[in-house]
């Protein structure tokens, strides 16, 4: 990192950052209708009160990502690393604390626009203005995705319906749609799994090519070896709290000896 | 294994020596950093929204043409649905109720079937606004985009089925001997306020829905309580003559009631302005402003806050 020395220019800082989930009716986990009535009746201001069961996923965050950065984050499972990308991104509103950002920070995630009644052609050009692009961007990248996702490699199928996938294929072009924009900063979250090893490697390369292209870009992945391969930062999240942060390497032997490998 | 606090974490790399000592809002602010996920201004806002015009459109044809993808018929089915629908109220309403009171046929088919497409615009319209945010969030959640863009798009998709619905509507009055003249013509500026109207309240139901998912189990009963209250099947002045005639005047000028009536007045030849209220094109543009305008700005004042679980 001494070559980012002088010149380190800070692209996200999260300051104190608090992410809490609200989960309607699963207080004591009695769905019935009784207990509901109950609970509504017991009102009170208090969130607890009327059976608004609060996760508290992140909890007090800080840290300040600078340019040129790749930063992996790793924890277990339910350890608040894709709601951190997410609050990053500024999609979940934060309980306290803040994030501050340069430009918008996007996550390479497009599967939730896409609809699987609709066909690879349709969903590409849904998925593209989804994202921000124009329409004459997505023309002019249509049949780059299509050919990078590989869809049509076994005959026609980008004009069938989404649903007619299997599941790799369907991945493969839900991959090849949200890579094809550029990004000022870009969350990754475990996207490298998908696919066979063919595709998996050319998404490795995509991803290099995308972080060269952007300021900064956040990984999470439970892949070890693909946090070592493209991060030079990593920062450790455990239920919800930053456990550690530094250098990839010394990071990681933390972990592997908590995770005890 | 012990657990650190979220104040020390184990710095390993030194932060660089230039901006030591500031704050996360000092150092933002020196590097015009700027918060995310904060509301833009109203004007802002507009613009961003103008600017995913063409994701709107595509969104709500691609909801469009998936609901009925499965079927055999395929599309079909957006003209044959509210043929059906229109039917169904015929047979009951028509024949069974014979709720055509002081109306011959020709004159209360038509009447009948504009009521039910009209008032099932609005109705949809508010049933999908309800769920646009609540039963979204995966979208919410991944993609950044002006949020409005949802509930606009679920009005605008309620808007094109209408224009299926509208093909029906058409073959029902020229069936009945009402043929395209010049009123016709009045039918697209009823659409236009219509959509607006529609489009508000799929606004405002949207962050109400967003913040308390329970309204799409209510609503229906609300909207049914609408429809019977805005003479879809039964004409409000005809069955009312005998009741004071403020009742019949509130009831007219309800908004669902005002754009029916002018719909009416546009197709059916026999349908003329002593059934319209007064003022009604005042009305009809004043409910489709103040709708437009209202929810958009109250849909706006969340826009931070839509998303958290």
């Amino acid at each position: 990192m001494a070559e980012h020395q002088d010149a380190r220019i800070p692209t996200v800082i999260a300051d104190d950052l608090h992410i809490v989930y609200r989960v309607n009716g699963a207080k004591t986990g009695k769905g019935s209708a009784t207990a509901a009535l109950s609970r509504i009746l017991k009102r009170g201001s208090d969130d607890a009160a009327r059976g608004v069961r609060k996760v508290h996923a992140v909890r007090g965050v800080s840290f300040v990502a600078y340019r040129g950065e790749a930063i992996g984050l790793i924890g277990s499972n339910g350890s608040g690393k894709s709601t951190l990308l997410r609050a990053i991104a500024g999609l979940l509103p934060a309980e306290q604390g803040k994030v501050y950002t340069d430009g918008q920070p996007s996550l390479l995630g497009v599967n939730a626009a896409l609809m699987n009644d609709l066909t690879g052609e349709r969903n590409v050009i849904l998925g593209g203005l989804a994202m921000g692009m124009s329409r004459e961007e997505i023309k002019e990248r249509y049949q780059d995705i299509v050919d990078f996702s590989g869809i049509n490699e076994k005959g026609d199928f980008i004009t069938l319906p989404m649903r007619t996938y299997s599941s790799g294929m369907a991945a493969r072009l839900r991959f090849s749609i949200a890579a094809a924009k550029d990004h000022d900063v870009l969350m990754i979250d475990e996207a490298l799994a998908t696919g066979d090893r063919k595709f998996q490697k050319r998404s490795e390369d995509r991803i290099r090519e995308l972080r060269k292209e952007a300021g900064t870009v956040f990984l999470v992945s439970h892949n070890n070896k693909s946090i070592r391969d493209t991060c030079n930062r990593v920062l450790w999240l455990e239920r919800g709290e930053l456990r550690m942060d530094g250098p990839t390497d010394e990071v990681l032997k933390e972990y592997e000896k908590f995770t005890g490998k | 294994m012990s657990e650190t606090t979220h104040d020390a974490p184990v710095a390993v790399s030194a932060p660089a020596a230039p901006d030591e000592g500031l704050t996360a809002r000092e150092l933002a602010e020196k590097h015009g950093l700027s918060v995310s996920g904060a509301r833009p201004s109203l004007i802002e806002y507009v613009r961003q929204l103008w600017g995913r015009r063409h994701f709107i459109l595509a969104f709500s044809q691609a909801k469009l043409t998936a609901q009925y993808s499965q079927a055999k018929l395929g599309q079909l089915w957006q003209v044959a649905t509210p043929l059906l629908n229109a039917a169904v109220y015929f047979f009951i309403f028509g024949l069974l109720l014979e709720a055509d009171r002081g109306m011959s046929r020709d004159v209360y088919i038509p009447f009948l079937v504009t009521g039910v497409f009209v008032f099932t615009f609005t109705q949809s319209s508010v049933m999908a606004g309800v769920r646009a945010i609540s039963g979204n969030l995966g979208l919410v959640r991944a993609l950044h985009f002006p949020r409005a863009a949802l509930p606009v798009s679920f009005a605008l998709q309620q808007l094109q089925q209408l224009l299926f619905s509208m093909i029906v509507l058409f073959a029902v009055a020229i069936g009945f001997g009402h043929y395209p003249d010049l009123s016709w013509v009045l039918i697209v500026p009823v659409l236009v306020l219509q959509f607006c109207f529609n489009t508000g309240l799929a606004l405002i139901m949207a962050r109400a829905g967003a913040k308390t998912p329970d309204l799409a189990q209510l609503m229906p009963f609300v909207m049914r309580t609408w429809m019977y209250a805005s003479g879809v099947m039964f004409s409000i002045p005809i069955f009312l003559a005998d009741k004071p005639a403020w009742i019949a005047n509130v009831l007219q000028w309800n908004p669902a009631a005002i754009y029916m009536d002018l719909m009416r007045f546009a197709l059916i030849d026999d349908y003329g302005s002593q059934y319209l209220p007064d003022h009604v094109w005042a009305v009809a543009g004043g409910w489709a402003v103040l709708f437009a305008v209202g929810g958009f700005v109250y849909f706006w004042k969340a826009e931070e806050r839509y998303g958290r679980g």
